[in-house]
C-alpha cells in the first residue's frame, strides 16, 4: 500500500503531497524534510529504492522534479517505480510536455489526475487513455 | 505558460515565484492569510467562484509547509455546495488539508451519503474518493453497505465502481467487520469476472486485502485468479490501452500473484498445473531489453512470480530455476536488479534444501556488502544473516567485523547486533565467540547494547573451559591505550570473578591486573565504578594469603567511596570495606557467581521481535508461521540453526536486562548477580493450556509419549500442573522442563511427511529425517543440544512394537554446547501393525533429569505407496477378494464431518490413491495402495468408502487386501484418521486389548498391544 506521494524539486520545495494514511501536520512537514535529504543525494548510479523508518520509498528523478513512493516493505518495488513512470506519463499527456511550472500553476489538476490514477494507496486505473478521457469529462463540468 | 485558468490563483503563485527570500515568501504568505481571513469572516458576501480560489490558496499556501489552522470549515461546506466545481473544490481540499481525525470531518458524513447513495455520478465518485483517501472508522461503519451495492451494481458504470472497490477497501482496513464474509465471498467471485480491467484492478486489490485476513473464506476466488494471470500472461483479449511497453498490465499480474500467495497451497491438480505453466513461462520467458520501463515492468511481474513459485514450494527443477535466475541477477550491475536478487535470495532462505545453493554465491553476496548504495549493503547483510551456519559463520562474522570499522553510523548498531547474534548462534567453539564479541566492543563500542557484554559473561560463567581463555583476552585488551568504557566494564567482570586462574603468567598477579584496571577508574562513569568496586573486593579475596600492600591500597579506595553521593557506590564500598575485613568468611561470600540458568538471548529475541508496518500481512510472515506451526521444515542438520527457535521456544522465564533500563538504578554487576539467584524460580513455569490438552489428551490412548511436570516446587506456580500429574502413577520420573509445542501435533505432522522436529524443550531438540523404501525405512535422529553448556548422561532407548526390528546407532552420553548430533535408526516392518514405537529420550540438565517418551512416526502408512489403479484392474480384484476375513466391512461413525474433496486429500495424503470416478455414486470414494512387509511383501489393497451426503458424521468402509491381518490394521487405520476425536474405544474396538490407559512404555514392548492377539479374537 502507498503510504504517501510526494513531489518534490531539487531544493525540497513540495509541488504535490498526498497522504493516504493520517499524519499531523508536523510529522508531514518532517516527513517530507527527511524524504527530500535522503533522496537528494543519493548517487543516480545507486537504487530507486531506499529505506525510510519502517516502510521503503521508490523514487525517480524526472530534471529537477524527485517522484517519491513510500510503500510497505513487503510490495514490490518495480511494480511502483514503473508505477510513478505511468504517472508522468499521464502527466506528459495531459499537459503535453510537462515541465515543473506546469505543475506548480496547475496543482488542482495534478490532484485530480492522480484522485483518478491512485485510490486509498492503491492503484484505480493504469490506462492512460481512460484517465485523459475522464479529465477532459471533468474539464466539461467545469 | 500553462495558466491555472483562475486569474487571482496565478497571480498568488506567481507573486510567491518571484519572492527574493523566505523572509518574503512569508510576508506574501501571512498577507493572503489575512485577506482569506477576513474575507471568509463575511461569509455572505463570497461568491462561490472566490471561495473556491481562496479555498484553492490555502492548499497552496499549505502545500508550501506553512499552517494553516482556519478555514477547514470552508472546505468542508464546500462539500455540501449544489454545483459541481465548489463542491470539486471542497472534496479534493478537505481530503488534503484533515485526515480521519479531525472532527469537521464527522459533521459531513451525510452529506457524503447523500452523495454516495444519490444519483450524480460525478458527485459519487467524489465521495468515493474522498471516503477511500482520508475515511475512517465511522465511515466505515455508517458507509461501507452503500459502497458495496456502488461495487456490485449493474447499472454503475466501471468509472464508479472501480472507486467502490477502493473506497470499500479503505472502509476494510479500518474496520474488518464491515465486511460480511459469508454475503461477500460470492459476490467477490463474481468481481473477478469483471471484463474492465479498471475494475479489476482495483477489485483485485481488495481481494489480496480480504485473503491476507482470512484465506478460507475466499477459496473460490483461487480459480479465478488463475484465469485472470493466465489471460494476462498469455495476452488473450487485453486492450491495447492495457498494454504498457508491450506487456499485459504488469500491476495487475503482480497484485493477482500477490493474492495467491495468500492461499496456503492449490489443492486441485488442473490449476496447479495450469499455474505453473504460467509462472514457467514468466520465468522462462523474461529477458533483458535495452528499454528501462519494459525491463523494469518485466522483472516487476518475474520478481513476484519467483515470491509465488517459493510459495507454493514448486517442484525441485523449477526451485533450481529461481536459484539460478536471482544467482545471475545477484550479480549484475544494473542496481535496482541485484537489489531485488539480494532481498528475494534472502525471501528463497525459507525454503527446505535450498540454502546450501544460495551458499555457493557468498563470494558474490560479500562484494554487494561493500557497494557504496546503502540499500544495496543493508540487502547483503540480511542475505548473509539469513544465510549464516554453523559451516560459514566464522568467514561471514569476521567479513561484517572488518566492514564495522568502515560502515556509516547508521548501519552500525545494525550490523555489530547482527554479528553479535550470529557469533552466538553458530559459534564453533566458544573461544572465538569471545574473541568476536570483545573485538566488536573493540571497534564499535558505542553500538555495543548491555545485552551483548551480559551475554558474553553469561557464557564465560558457565563454561568452566572458556574461562582462563576469556581472562586472558581481557586482560590483552587492558593493555591497550584507550579503550571503550564497555570494555573495561566485561574486562574488568571478568578479570574479578577469573583474573586468578592466570595468576602465573606475566603481568598477571593480583597486584598487577588490580593496577591495571584502576588506572581505568578516573575516566568512567558510575555505573562502571561500581563494577571495578565488586572486582576489587574479588581481588582482594583471591588474593591469598593476602597482600598488605595491595590491601591497603584497595581499603583506601573504599574508604574514599564511602562518602560518594552514589548511593549505589557508597553502599558497596562499605559493605566491600566491611567484608573484607571478616578474613576467611569473605571467601563464602564473595566467590565465584554460580552458573546463570539458560535463557533465550536478549539479542535473539530483540532481532525476532522487530515488526514491521505493512498494510497487509507479509505472506512470507505468515507462511513462515504456519511453518513453524506444523513444524515440518526447520530441522535438519543445518537447517536446525536457519534462523531460530519456532515461536513456541521464546522463553518469558527470565527478565533480561535491557540496554533502555537506567543502569544507574542497579549497576550492570549487581544485576547480573540478582538473576543468578533466581534459578529457582526459572524452571517453574506453568505450562500452557496447549500442554494440559497434550497431557490429558494422548495419555489416555496410549500414555507413553508425553512429559509429566514436577508437581514439587514452587507450589504457587504450579497450581495447574499438580492437577495434570495427578493422573501420573506415583514414582513416575518426572521433569521440570516443559516442551516447546504440542508434541502430539509434532508426531501427527511427522506421519504425513519425512522431516520436521519431533521434540523441542529449552535445551534440546530433536529433529528427524526419513526416508522409506518399501518395507525398509531409514531415519535420521538429529539431536541437537541448544545451549552453551553440554548436555550429559544422554540416553536414547528405542522401544520398539513386535512388528518393527529397529536399530538405533549409538547415541553419545555427551552432547558438546551447541552441537548437533546425528543418529541413524533403521527400520524393517515385519508385518502389519498399527503399534507405534517409541523414543525413550532422557537426559541431565544440572541435577535435573530430563526424561521423554516419544512415539515415533514409523506408523502404517509409511510403508504404503501410493498407485492408482483403473477400472479394468480394480473390479476384478475387487471380487476376488470375496469377504471376510480378507474383505472387512463396517459402518463407522461419529466421523469428523469433511467435504468429499477433503477427504480425498487426507487419503492421498496417507498414499491412499484415490480415484475419482471409479465409483459410479459421486458420494463414494475409491482408493487403493501398496502395502510393504517383510511377511505379506507387496500387496495391493484396494478402499472403498460411501459417504451418507444426508449425515456426514457416518460412513460405511470396506478394506480389502490378500493378507487377513493387513486388511484388519489396514481398516483400524483409515478409521484413526477419520474419526474426530480418537477414544479408547473407537481405537480399540475389542475389550481384549490391554485396557491399560497410562501404559508405560519403559514397561517394555511386551505390554504392548499385541495385534496378532487382538485379531485372533475379533475373527
Amino acid at each position: 500500500m502507498i503510504r504517501f506521494i510526494l513531489l518534490q524539486n531539487r531544493q525540497g520545495k513540495t509541488r504535490l503531497a498526498k497522504y493516504y494514511v493520517p499524519l499531523e501536520d508536523s510529522e508531514k512537514h518532517k516527513v517530507e524534510y527527511e524524504v527530500h535529504r535522503l533522496v537528494v543525494n543519493r548517487d543516480p548510479k545507486y537504487t530507486n529504492f531506499v529505506e525510510f523508518r519502517t516502510h521503503k520509498i521508490i523514487y525517480r528523478r524526472y530534471a529537477g522534479l524527485f517522484f517519491s513512493l513510500c510503500v510497505d516493505i513487503t510490495d514490490n518495488e518495480l511494480a511502483y517505480l514503473e508505477c510513478i513512470h505511468l504517472f508522468v506519463e499521464i502527466l506528459d499527456h495531459f499537459f503535453s510536455n510537462v515541465c515543473e511550472l506546469d505543475l506548480v500553476f496547475n496543482f488542482h489538476k495534478v490532484y485530480l489526475i492522480l484522485d483518478e490514477f491512485i485510490l486509498a494507496g492503491e492503484l484505480q486505473e493504469t490506462s492512460k487513455k481512460a484517465i485523459i478521457e475522464r479529465m477532459g469529462e471533468l474539464e466539461k463540468l467545469e | 505558460m500553462a495558466m491555472s485558468g483562475m486569474r487571482g490563483l496565478s497571480v498568488f503563485i506567481s507573486d510567491i515565484r518571484n519572492c527574493q527570500n523566505k523572509e518574503q515568501e512569508r510576508l506574501r504568505v501571512d498577507k493572503e492569510l489575512g485577506n482569506i481571513r477576513t474575507r471568509f469572516k463575511n461569509e455572505k458576501a463570497l461568491t462561490p467562484y472566490e471561495k473556491k480560489k481562496y479555498v484553492w490558496k490555502m492548499l497552496y499556501i499549505y502545500m508550501l509547509g506553512y499552517d494553516v489552522d482556519f478555514g477547514h470549515m470552508e472546505a468542508v461546506s464546500l462539500i455540501s455546495a449544489p454545483k459541481y466545481p465548489e463542491k470539486q473544490v471542497g472534496y479534493i481540499v478537505t481530503s488534503s488539508l484533515l485526515n480521519e481525525n479531525h472532527d469537521f470531518l464527522r459533521l459531513a458524513i451525510n452529506t457524503v451519503r447523500n452523495d454516495i447513495i444519490g444519483r450524480n455520478e460525478t458527485y459519487q465518485c467524489l465521495a468515493l474518493t474522498m471516503v477511500g483517501n482520508i475515511g475512517g472508522r465511522e465511515f466505515a461503519e455508517s458507509l461501507a453497505p452503500d459502497v458495496q451495492k456502488l461495487l456490485i451494481s449493474s447499472s454503475c458504470r466501471p468509472l464508479v465502481r472501480k472507486k467502490a472497490a477502493l473506497c470499500l477497501l479503505r472502509l476494510y482496513r479500518k474496520n474488518p467487520d464491515v465486511v460480511n464474509v459469508d454475503g461477500w465471498a460470492d459476490r467477490m467471485a463474481q468481481l473477478l469476472d469483471e471484463r474492465d480491467l479498471g475494475v479489476l484492478t482495483s477489485s483485485m486489490s481488495l481481494l489480496v486485502a480480504l485473503v491476507s485476513n482470512n484465506h478460507e473464506a475466499y477459496w473460490s476466488c483461487l480459480p479465478k485468479c488463475i484465469k485472470i494471470l493466465e489471460r494476462l500472461a498469455r495476452n488473450l483479449d487485453i486492450p491495447q490501452e492495457y498494454t504498457y511497453y508491450g506487456i499485459p498490465s504488469p500491476w495487475l499480474q503482480v497484485k493477482t500473484m500477490r493474492a495467491l500467495q495468500y492461499f496456503p497451497t492449490i489443492e486441485d491438480p488442473n490449476a496447479r498445473r495450469s499455474l505453473f505453466e504460467v509462472l514457467q513461462r514468466i520465468l522462462m520467458g523474461t529477458d533483458v531489453v535495452k528499454n528501462v520501463n519494459k525491463n523494469n515492468a518485466s522483472h516487476a511481474v518475474l520478481f513476484e512470480a519467483l515470491a509465488l513459485v517459493m510459495h507454493l514450494d514448486a517442484e525441485k527443477e523449477m526451485m533450481s530455476q529461481c536459484v539460478a535466475l536471482l544467482g545471475k541477477f545477484i550479480a549484475v550491475r544494473e542496481p535496482n536488479i541485484r537489489y531485488l536478487g539480494l532481498e528475494n535470495m534472502t525471501r528463497m532462505l525459507m525454503v527446505t534444501d535450498i540454502q546450501d545453493i544460495i551458499k555457493r554465491h557468498q563470494a558474490q553476496i560479500i562484494t554487494s556488502l561493500k557497494d557504496p548504495d546503502i540499500s544495496i549493503r543493508r540487502r547483503a547483510l540480511d542475505l548473509l544473516y539469513g544465510m549464516c551456519d554453523v559451516s560459514n559463520a566464522k568467514d561471514i562474522v569476521e567479513e561484517l567485523l572488518q566492514y564495522l570499522s568502515t560502515a556509516e553510523f547508521a548501519m552500525r548498531e545494525e550490523l555489530s547486533l547482527k554479528a553479535a547474534i550470529l557469533a552466538e548462534k553458530f559459534a564453533p567453539d566458544l573461544s572465538w565467540y569471545v574473541d568476536v564479541i570483545l573485538q566488536l566492543i573493540d571497534k564499535a563500542g558505542d553500538f555495543v547494547s548491555d545485552d551483548i557484554w551480559f551475554r558474553v559473561v553469561q557464557f564465560v560463567t558457565n563454561n568452566e573451559d572458556l574461562q582462563p581463555y576469556a581472562a586472558a583476552k581481557a586482560r590483552e585488551y587492558l593493555d591497550k591505550p584507550a579503550i571503550h568504557e564497555t570494555m573495561v566494564k566485561v574486562s574488568a567482570y571478568i578479570l574479578g570473578e577469573f583474573g586468578h586462574l592466570l595468576a602465573r603468567r606475566p603481568g598477571c598477579s593480583p597486584k598487577e591486573i588490580f593496577g591495571i584496571i584502576h588506572e581505568k577508574l578516573p575516566t568512567v562513569s558510575t555505573s562502571t565504578i561500581s563494577i571495578l568496586l565488586s572486582t576489587y573486593a574479588k581481588i582482594l579475596m583471591h588474593s591469598q594469603p593476602p597482600d598488605p600492600e595491595l590491601q591497603n591500597q584497595i581499603w583506601t579506595i573504599f574508604k574514599k567511596y564511602e562518602s560518594s553521593i552514589e548511593v549505589e557506590i557508597q553502599q558497596r564500598a562499605v559493605e566491600y570495606f566491611a567484608l573484607s575485613r571478616k578474613g576467611a568468611a569473605l571467601m563464602d561470600i564473595l566467590a565465584e557467581m554460580p552458573k546463570f540458568p539458560e535463557r533465550q538471548s536478549a539479542l535473539i529475541k530483540k532481532a525476532e521481535d522487530t515488526e514491521v508496518d505493512t498494510a497487509e500481512q507479509s505472506a512470507i510472515k505468515l507462511r513462515a508461521q504456519q511453518l513453524s506451526q506444523t513444524s515440518n521444515a526447520l530441522v535438519v542438520t543445518e537447517q536446525s540453526h536457519a534462523n531460530g527457535i519456532p515461536p513456541g521456544g521464546q522463553l518469558s522465564l527470565v527478565k533480561m536486562p535491557s540496554i533502555s533500563s537506567n543502569v544507574d538504578d542497579t549497576s550492570a554487576g549487581e544485576r547480573l548477580s540478582q538473576e543468578n539467584g533466581t534459578l529457582s524460580k526459572v524452571d517453574s513455569q506453568p505450562p500452557s493450556a496447549d500442554l494440559l490438552g497434550d497431557l490429558l489428551g494422548p495419555l489416555a490412548i496410549e500414555g507413553p509419549p508425553v512429559i509429566h511436570t514436577r508437581s514439587s516446587s514452587n507450589s504457587g506456580l504450579e497450581g495447574t500442573v499438580v492437577e495434570a500429574t495427578a493422573i501420573v502413577p506415583a514414582g513416575e520420573q518426572t521433569n521440570s522442563v516443559q516442551p516447546i509445542g504440542n508434541i502430539a501435533e509434532r508426531f501427527h505432522a511427522l506421519c504425513v511427511k519425512d522431516s520436521g522436529v519431533l521434540y523441542e524443550d529449552p535445551y534440546i531438540q530433536i529433529g528427524i529425517k526419513a526416508e522409506w523404501r518399501a518395507h525398509l525405512g531409514h531415519l535420521v535422529l538429529f539431536l541437537g543440544n541448544k545451549n552453551t553448556s553440554p548436555l550429559v548422561s544422554v540416553q536414547a532407548l528405542i522401544l520398539p512394537p513386535t512388528h518393527l526390528k529397529m536399530e538405533l546407532s549409538l547415541v553419545p552420553e555427551t552432547i558438546p554446547p551447541r552441537a548437533q548430533v546425528q543418529c541413524p535408526l533403521e527400520v524393517i516392518n515385519l508385518h502389519p501393525s498399527r503399534d507405534v514405537a517409541v523414543l525413550d529420550f532422557s537426559y541431565m540438565f544440572g541435577n535435573d533429569r530430563v526424561n521423554v517418551k516419544l512415539r515415533l512416526p514409523a506408523v502404517l502408512n509409511k510403508f504404503l505407496q501410493p498407485i492408482s489403479v483403473t477400472a479394468e484392474e480394480f473390479f476384478p480384484q475387487w471380487r476376488s477378494l470375496p469377504g471376510p476375513p480378507l474383505k472387512l466391512q463396517e459402518v463407522v461413525r461419529g466421523v469428523r464431518p469433511l467435504p468429499l474433496p477433503e477427504m480425498a486429500n487426507l487419503f492421498n495424503s496417507y498414499h491412499l490413491t484415490v480415484s475419482p470416478g471409479l465409483d459410479p455414486n459421486p458420494n463414494n470414494l475409491v482408493a487403493s495402495t501398496t502395502f510393504y512387509s517383510e511377511s505379506t511383501r507387496a500387496m495391493l489393497c484396494l478402499i472403498r468408502v460411501e459417504t451418507d451426503p444426508a449425515d456426514r458424521t457416518q460412513l460405511r468402509m470396506t478394506v480389502a487386501s490378500g493378507d487377513p491381518t493387513l486388511t484388519f490394521e489396514l481398516k483400524e487405520f483409515i478409521k484413526d484418521q477419520l474419526v474426530s476425536i480418537p477414544t479408547p474405544i473407537a481405537i480399540r474396538p475389542t475389550q481384549l486389548a490391554p485396557a491399560s490407559p497410562v501404559a508405560q512404555p519403559s514397561s517394555a514392548p511386551a505390554s504392548l498391544t499385541d495385534p496378532g492377539a487382538m485379531l485372533a479374537a475379533l475373527l
